[in-house]
């Protein structure tokens, strides 16, 4: 089961890289939720893996539960990348639409009008 | 009064007083200055209470405790050394407020002047009160970035701007420097309180840091008074407003290195390498800003290199190191006060009425303009060393000390070049009187001159008039110089300062010194062409230089690492991560695997199989957006099914629904998206990307692999064993969210709360700018359905929103005990409402949402907030919980608790944002041609038979 865990990471993660790697603004955001999924769940496995041991108090039978910890940690982290992903992609949009273009790279029509502006505040 | 707290008050005044200019000037000019006088004098009069003990040799202190883990502290002591300042500072700075109300011309914005002199003021008095030097740094900065402002006060002028910020690069710079001197300090006694450190003088001079700390604090002293080499500054500076350059650069700014010197004294003084920087920097600079000073032909010039020549002065006195040094300082920072700050009023006032300050263009004032003539020709008598004034007498006190002072076995070379200092200094006091105000009358002014309005010469003209008092009755001052100088030396000492003291060495190298510089005006003319031709280094140009190197340096570093390719500095991270993951890795010997691995039933398999084809899938159809959005979706479930495997019941539920507003979010945003990436990797970067992303994978497997093998010890049965007791909760997951890690929750709703205004603000701000119009023009997605709001959704929808809500409430209700709770909640109604829009359309549904998104996040936060603070009332800490049983007979027991209701604000919080976000997102539509729907749904067959029953009824 842990070889199970441990590659299911590593391929998330994997694909996650490469598509943040891309040079549009769409693949990157797939690639952050990739990211963010195996993020999730490795944070979840510090807590060791454990079958039906869920951490619910039995008060009437002495069992052994799954760690608690990283689970009330990763659930606001499921929560919060989504707020994330969201931004991300709001910003991803307002850049599209204000440059008719989604590419994620600077070009050097973009550096010429940043120097502009730079050069007007002095 | 005397427990010292009213010291507090003194230094907070100004601040407090800076807030009144800017209003005030609404009511008019008048009213503006007065009101700018008032904390002055205020802080005057409360200054005035605590003389008396000052003088009787008390030190009067008080302390505030700010921030004591860092040894910070709002502590302010007051001795004679304090109180010579403060009375300075205040004193001046009346009379500037005065002057500035007659010298500023209506164009220039006075509420804004005033508002930065009392800034200025209050940092200046801090840094002569404190009694801490943490605090003392803090105002040393900030008279730093006050006098920046003043400097820069007429934005218009190139000038202006230039002065401002080399001044404040120049002093900035050594307050750095100075941070660290003070640090040191800090360290070796132990104490950042001045007063302790006052009386460790033996154990720093002891200490091998000595050395770095001196020098640090003199780097700091020597930029803020502009000793050679950073006295370039201060004539650039003089760019500012006169009354600036009359408060700033004669009373207050430059003398702050002096008062520092002056504080230090005790424990930096009296060692060689003090005498030998300290002294030869003063002497240095003594005579050169006095040769410079005479062949300036703007006045304001001349008086800056006079000012520097004097600050010269004052530093080469504090670094002999003995006590008639000292006092001989003390007295001539009293008179240097006096003399100078009238004769820059002077020059501007001549300023004002001539329209030029250049000596050239000048001459023959004296006939015009007498009373301007009278102060002026006084006051520069008196900078020039002349018997009976104050000037004289403090600058004999330094010449019998030079006469005296030995340098490296010479007993020549500091007395010879005093006296050579004090030629140029006659020579360009002579150079004021008689270029300016001497001569024949010329019909070439720009404007013709004539004695100012009293508002104007009423300041310099009170400065005159202490001029000729302490020169004729020194005994006047001897008070203040003696509890001044004690203060510096910390020991006694009984100055008798007197005017004539008899035929003494100091006296001839007076008399050389004016016979002297009685030539040198003869001679102007000639030495003037002289001096023109010879090469001498343009500071400005040499620091243009340097900070243009500086910024070139700069940007080559930014632009070289930061050039705007992103997927660059991506790769450069993971690259890096990677590496660094990987020494640690093969380098910190890991134990060997304690765990046992759990056995993988086939299902496990399956869904294993089925998340990398996903992943695969995601990544290789990638180009085709649509596509690659179903694929991801399959990945969330697999986790989620994961998650109930593996006994995480919250997270399966949290993943689940999150999963539901994502995929949402993200085909929203495809819609307005072009629906298909372009292939524009080559196949190189392709396979390096791929080569850079299956590394990091693996290694993230690795790290994922060595840490599931071993067992750990965690915090965790603290938790467990807890929840029920302390929580009142068997969800110990739950528990966690909202008690034991409460207000870890607390932050996260205020980020997510956040992130949902941040969306609504940016889309706000984006359909305001062009892109409003580029939506309008553009068709986004041709291929649209033709039913958008079809009856079965519609019908499902409506129905299911009751029902979603009571799962909603329940999983709200259970979550304490049970997996459930406020975050999942918030996401299961949040998606029931979603659904709602999407059926019939983001109008219509809208039309009929009463509560604003906005204030349910408000709420939910102020709920979770108040129900922490409740715990504040039983005198427990921030968000402790607390809990009981109710019974109500025909039901069974109830459990109440408090962590209810913050939970209650999670679920607000995490409802409102979503929805926000979402809100937002749709919100685009209408710009984009969406129109809107006034029905629920396309084609809504109730009304068809409805209008089938009114036909009938017809026939």
């Amino acid at each position: 089961m842990e070889m199970i865990v441990a590659s299911a990471i590593g391929v998330l993660t994997a694909g996650g890289i490469y598509l943040i790697l891309r040079l549009r603004a769409f693949p990157v955001i797939l690639g952050m939720a990739l990211l963010s999924y195996a993020v999730n769940v490795f944070l979840f496995a510090t807590g060791r893996l454990a079958v039906n041991a869920p951490p619910i108090l039995n008060n009437y039978a002495d069992v052994s539960y799954s760690d608690p910890l990283p689970q009330a940690l990763v659930l606001t982290a499921i929560v919060i990348s989504f707020g994330m992903t969201a931004v991300l992609v709001m910003i991803a949009l307002g850049a599209y639409l204000e440059a008719d273009s989604d590419e994620i790279n600077m070009t050097d029509a973009d550096e010429d009008a940043a120097e502009n502006e730079e050069g007007q505040g002095v | 009064m005397n427990d010292g707290s009213i010291l507090a008050l003194v230094a907070i005044l100004p601040f407090l007083g800076a807030l009144v200019p800017g209003i005030m000037i609404r009511a008019g000019r008048n009213a503006c200055a007065s009101f700018t006088a008032v904390p002055t004098i205020l802080a005057l009069i409360l200054l005035g209470t605590q003389v008396p003990a000052v003088m009787r040799g008390e030190v009067v202190s008080t302390t505030i405790e700010w921030l004591p883990q860092l040894g910070l502290s709002a502590s302010f002591f007051l001795d004679g050394l304090g109180l010579l300042f403060a009375g300075m500072i205040l004193g001046v700075g009346l009379l500037i407020i005065l002057y500035a109300r007659f010298y500023l011309s209506s164009d220039d914005p006075m509420g804004q002047f005033y508002t930065y002199l009392l800034l200025f003021q209050g940092a200046m008095l801090g840094i002569v009160l404190s009694d801490n030097i943490l605090l003392l740094l803090i105002f040393w900065e900030l008279t730093s970035l006050s006098s920046f402002l003043l400097i820069g006060y007429w934005k218009h002028l190139p000038e202006g701007r230039q002065g401002a910020r080399m001044a404040l690069t120049v002093t900035g710079a050594g307050g750095l420097a100075m941070i660290g001197g003070m640090l040191i300090l800090g360290n070796i006694v132990g104490s950042y309180n001045l007063t302790d450190i006052l009386a460790q003088g033996e154990l720093i001079k002891a200490s091998e840091w000595y050395m770095p700390a001196l020098i640090l604090i003199l780097i700091g002293a020597f930029t803020k008074s502009a000793q050679f080499p950073f006295h370039f500054w201060l004539p650039h500076a003089m760019a500012a407003p006169t009354p600036v350059s009359a408060y700033l650069h004669s009373a207050t700014m430059v003398k702050a290195g002096i008062f520092l010197m002056a504080r230090m004294w005790p424990v930096l003084a009296g060692t060689e390498p003090w005498f030998y920087i300290v002294a030869t920097t003063g002497l240095i600079t003594m005579v050169l800003g006095a040769v410079i000073a005479l062949f300036k032909d703007d006045l304001k010039a001349l008086l800056a290199f006079s000012t520097v020549s004097h600050l010269g002065l004052l530093t080469m006195l504090l670094g002999f190191g003995t006590k008639a040094a000292v006092i001989a300082a003390v007295f001539h920072i009293i008179n240097h006060l006096t003399f100078k700050a009238a004769l820059f009023m002077t020059a501007g006032i001549v300023d004002h009425e001539a329209h030029t300050r250049d000596v050239k263009r000048l001459g023959g004032l004296a006939k015009l303009m007498p009373i301007t003539a009278i102060i002026g020709t006084i006051t520069a008598l008196s900078m020039a060393g002349t018997i009976p004034l104050n000037g004289f007498i403090s600058k004999e006190m330094m010449l019998e000390e030079a006469a005296h002072t030995v340098w490296y076995n010479n007993p020549w070379i500091v007395p010879v070049l005093a006296t050579l200092g004090a030629c140029f200094s006659v020579a360009y006091s002579f150079r004021f009187i008689f270029h300016v105000f001497g001569g024949p009358v010329r019909d070439d002014y720009p404007s013709t001159p004539h004695d100012p309005p009293f508002g104007l010469y009423a300041a310099p003209a009170l400065l005159t008039v202490l001029v000729v008092l302490i020169g004729a009755m020194p005994f006047l001052a001897e008070p203040l110089v003696t509890v001044a100088a004690n203060a510096v030396t910390g020991l006694d000492t009984h100055p008798h300062l007197k005017l004539w003291h008899g035929v003494t060495p100091a006296l001839w190298m007076s008399v050389v010194a004016f016979a002297v510089g009685g030539v040198l005006l003869v001679l102007h003319g000639k030495l003037d062409a002289i001096w023109a031709r010879l090469p001498r280094p343009e500071a400005k140009a040499i620091f243009d230089a340097v900070m243009e190197r500086c910024v070139a340096t700069a940007k080559a570093i930014a632009q070289g690492t930061h050039n705007g390719v992103m997927s660059r500095y991506l790769a450069l991270l993971v690259v890096a991560s990677i590496a660094v993951g990987a020494h640690a890795y093969f380098t910190s010997g890991m134990a060997a695997p304690t765990r046992e691995l759990l056995p993988v039933p086939p299902l496990i398999w399956v869904g294993w199989l089925s998340l990398v084809a996903a992943t695969w899938l995601v990544v290789s159809q990638h180009r085709k957006r649509f596509r690659s959005l179903i694929f991801i979706s399959i990945i969330g479930l697999v986790i989620s099914g994961g998650f109930v495997y593996l006994s995480a019941p919250d997270l399966a539920l949290t993943q689940i629904s999150v999963e539901t507003v994502t995929i949402m979010l993200l085909l929203l945003a495809l819609y307005f998206l072009p629906k298909d990436t372009p292939a524009e990797s080559s196949n190189g970067k392709r396979l390096r990307d791929a080569v850079v992303a299956i590394a990091g994978g693996g290694a993230v497997a690795a790290l994922a692999m060595a840490f599931l093998t071993r067992d750990v010890d965690s915090i965790s049965a603290y938790h467990l064993a807890n929840s029920y007791k302390g929580g009142g909760g068997t969800n110990v997951v739950n528990v966690i969210l909202v008690d034991f890690r409460g207000y870890d929750t607390y932050g996260e709703i205020i980020v997510l709360g956040i992130a949902g205004l941040t969306i609504f603000a940016l889309m706000d701000a984006l359909l305001r700018g062009p892109a409003a119009k580029r939506l309008r023009d553009r068709a986004f997605s041709p291929d649209r359905s033709r039913d958008r709001h079809p009856l079965m959704m519609v019908v499902a929808t409506r129905a299911m929103l009751p029902i979603a809500i009571m799962v909603g409430i329940y999983i709200f209700l259970r979550g304490h005990n049970q997996p459930g709770g406020g975050f999942v909640a918030g996401l299961v109604i949040s998606i029931a409402l979603l659904m709602q829009y999407m059926a019939s359309g983001f109008a219509w549904a809208q039309l009929r949402q009463r509560i604003e998104y906005h204030s349910m996040i408000g709420w939910g936060v102020i709920i979770a907030g108040l129900t922490g603070v409740g715990a504040w009332l039983a005198g427990k800490p921030f968000l402790t919980s607390a809990y009981g049983y109710l019974h109500f007979p025909p039901i069974e027991e109830f459990e109440w608790a408090t962590a209810m209701a913050f939970d209650l604000g999670v679920f607000l919080a995490v409802l409102g944002a979503v929805m926000l976000m979402l809100y937002s997102l749709s919100r685009i539509a209408r710009f984009a041609g969406e129109t809107i729907n006034v029905t629920p749904m396309d084609h809504d067959p109730s009304e068809d038979s409805a209008d089938e029953q009114e036909q009938k009824e017809g026939q």
